[in-house]
């Protein structure tokens, strides 16, 4: 087994000099502890993935969406990993990497705040100083977070360029590591950056579909019709794809967040929506060739998504190949029609959702709607994907809990009427 | 035969300076180069701004915020490139998305046929290392630009090997890890670098931290053959304040310190 810089046209290395020395590092480092477990590196990931992380996670058969849906719903429970998220396969991937590597310091970015709490988490359990740069807006949007980080003992650094979120965060970081390359690792959160990230990142969140994959046939007798799982960089989504991608009777849905809308505004350089795979173009950002939100000149767009970890102007070079090989298709919702996902799920099966899986969940309510009781995605395009093409046996991912979200969930419901939501008002401004 | 960036290196230590292209607008730029050249600058290294920075530090990434609010684009770029009448070589800084997406097919090709016919003379893209430069590298030779790599700190032998292979111009030298903006002293990894370098038989200049004339004098008396310096520049910009007479003191001082770097014998205070 050896790694591949590119998937198809997309990935490649394209970071400044300075760092090529350690990208070469880790693509030795990941080639021969994790695709050839030397020094027994994947057993003690898997064994600290059970012990601490908890996993195996639940494939748990939605009884009250099976109903509506009139189909088999069956729910990858992420959110049931240690931290709430997806994230945490991943970071404890990469802090341990990093101590079989020697290094004695992490850095990363995160968005949702999720990858770096995860991060500050596995930095704090395999004891390696840590620090995570966060957009100021993500900081405020994400508090909870924040504050798990801190007492975990990691730096958090706010950074305050540009729209203050993920594309920020990822710039900073990349200079930290570029000033401390020989003995820091950067434990990157999604499928995005430099080769050999997207194929390592994938592989330590490949054990969602391994799992799932074992346990929809164990449960329901067969492979599923369809997954579905949200993209932001879209690490939940191949870590829930990978195992299927072979399986050529499996549809493959990547959900990504329609923000407001998939409009550009070109006199402010601002993409209301995150949806690189369904709107974006070819270009290089963060050390890869993949699909971008972009203005014809080359300048990145502010992208937007009322959910953080979605709010990315760039995804992972292997969905942009798997897009452009038609064995992924991309999708979208947007904010309201995640919100109503949201307290849906919260409501009748009785999980708190992170607002990006709400995505995931949304896009079900969509394609199955045929069933539903007509309170569908108000962005939802007459015929383009009908409840058939989900077919009667569906996983959908939820890659984490809502928890982190409830600030913005209760005030962004308010604000926009959203159907589904409960009356908070009682609550407020009490004395 | 050498190009007209490495004739620069002739005659004395080069200075190499950089601004940001539009910041705080074109016009205000055309001065500020003339004035950089006033002052002694052998080479104008003009940045065309990007949204995403990655390799610059807080004073420049500032300067490319306010060219890129001020309305600079790629083509804005070459057409304030085609307007400067100086007399030294002109090179491109800027990332390589810009340089992918320009004209109506995406490809590097017609960028670099457009900076060529602008007046352009080399490009340095720092996010390009040289396992990805293939396509850029064919299209400067096709357009007889030089295509300028940056040797960095951690930079291993074979990568060294494979950079001198196809640099042109000169070898950027990348004189501490981190990002560009000023320093107050010049790095042992300076010296290493240099040391490194020796046997190249392109001229070396080094960047990253310089901002004074004592500065450019120790890094030329190190056996470098220009110093460039940007951050230093791009401070007086932001300034706002007598901008074009201090840029050409400021290149004036920092030429004369190169200058001076090279009368000295080499290696007076190596620790
Ligand atoms: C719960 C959850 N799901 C999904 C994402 C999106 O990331 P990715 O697309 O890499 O899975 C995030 C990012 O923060 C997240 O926290």
């Amino acid at each position: 087994m050896s790694s591949e810089p590119k998937f198809g046209d997309y990935g490649g290395q394209y970071v400044p000099e300075a760092l090529m020395p350690a990208v070469e590092e880790l693509t030795d480092a990941y080639e021969r502890y994790v695709l050839k477990n030397e020094d027994g590196f994947v057993d003690e990931f898997r064994r600290r993935l059970a012990d601490f992380g908890g996993r195996p996670t639940p494939l748990q058969r939605a009884d009250a969406l099976s109903e509506r849906y009139d189909r088999e719903i069956y729910l990858k429970r992420e959110d049931l990993l240690h931290g709430g998220a997806h994230k945490l396969n991943n970071a404890l991937g990469q802090v341990l990497l990093a101590k079989y590597m020697g290094k004695d310091r992490i850095v990363a970015e995160t968005g949702a705040g999720q990858h770096g709490t995860a991060t500050a988490m596995a930095a704090a359990h395999l004891d390696i100083d840590c620090e995570i740069y966060m957009g100021r807006t993500d900081i405020n949007r994400q508090r909870p977070n924040v504050f798990r980080m801190r007492i975990h003992d990691a730096a958090v650094n706010p950074v305050e360029m540009g729209s203050g979120t993920l594309k920020e965060a990822i710039n900073e970081t990349m200079r930290d590591w570029a000033t401390n390359v020989e003995d820091t690792h950067y434990v990157i959160g999604s499928i995005v950056g430099p080769h050999p990230f997207p194929q390592m990142v994938r592989d330590f969140q490949s054990v969602i579909s391994e799992e799932a994959r074992e346990q929809i046939r164990e449960k329901a007798g067969r492979l599923p019709d369809s997954v579905v799982a949200c993209a932001g960089g879209g690490s939940n989504t191949m870590g829930a794809f990978h195992e299927f991608v072979d399986d050529e009777a499996v549809d493959l849905y990547a959900v990504e967040a329609g923000g407001s809308g998939l409009t550009i505004d070109e006199e402010n350089d601002l993409a209301p929506h995150s949806a690189s795979l369904s709107a974006g173009e070819e270009g290089v950002l963060h050390g890869a060739r993949t699909k971008l939100l972009q203005n014809p000149d080359g300048q990145i767009l502010e992208s937007h998504s009322v959910s953080a970890g979605l709010d990315y102007s760039g995804v992972g070079p292997e969905l942009a190949h798997l897009v452009d090989d038609d064995r992924v298709t991309p999708v979208n919702v947007g904010d309201d029609a995640a919100l109503e996902a949201f307290h849906r799920l919260s409501k009748l099966e009785g999980i708190i959702p992170a607002l990006e899986s709400s995505h995931a969940l949304a896009y079900l309510e969509r394609a199955a709607r045929s069933v539903a009781d007509g309170s569908s995605g108000e962005q939802s395009e007459p015929g383009d994907d009908s409840a058939d093409e989900l077919g009667d046996l569906v996983v959908v991912n939820v890659s984490g809990r809502g928890d982190k979200d409830l600030d913005t969930v209760i005030e962004e419901s308010d604000a926009r009427d959203i159907d589904a939501a409960p009356s908070m008002e009682v609550f407020n401004g009490g004395e | 035969m050498a190009s007209e960036i490495e004739a620069a290196f002739d005659d004395d230590p080069a200075l190499i300076s950089y601004v940001a292209a539009g910041d705080p607008d074109a016009e205000s730029t055309k001065e500020y180069v003339r004035a950089l050249v006033r002052g002694g600058a052998d080479i104008v290294e003009l940045g065309l701004p990007f949204s995403e920075p990655i390799a610059e530090g807080s004073t420049i990434q500032g300067a490319i915020r306010r060219a890129l609010e001020a309305g600079m684009t790629p083509q804005t770029y070459l057409d304030l490139v085609a307007d400067l009448d100086v007399d030294v070589p002109l090179v491109c800084m800027t990332y390589y998305n810009l340089i992918y997406q320009y004209g109506d097919d995406r490809g590097v090709e017609p960028f670099v046929a457009a900076a060529a016919e602008a007046g352009i003379a080399g490009l340095i893209v720092p996010d390009l290392p040289v396992d990805e430069s293939d396509p850029l590298k064919e299209a400067c030779d096709a357009h007889g630009l030089d295509l300028i790599f940056m040797v960095a700190p951690t930079t291993t032998d074979d990568r060294l090997d494979r950079m001198l292979a196809r640099a042109s111009g000169f070898v950027y030298v990348q004189g501490r890890l981190g990002t560009t903006g000023a320093r107050s002293d010049v790095s042992d990894e300076t010296h290493v670098s240099l040391d490194r370098l020796d046997a190249a038989d392109l001229p070396k200049a080094v960047g990253f931290g310089i901002s004074e004339r004592e500065h450019a004098r120790e890094i030329v008396a190190g056996g470098a053959d220009g110093v460039i310096v940007g951050s230093a520049f791009v401070d007086i910009v932001a300034s706002q304040e007598n901008v074009a007479d201090r840029l050409e003191a400021k290149a004036r001082e920092l030429k004369a310190g190169a200058v001076e770097g090279a009368e000295k014998v080499p290696e007076p205070e190596r620790t």
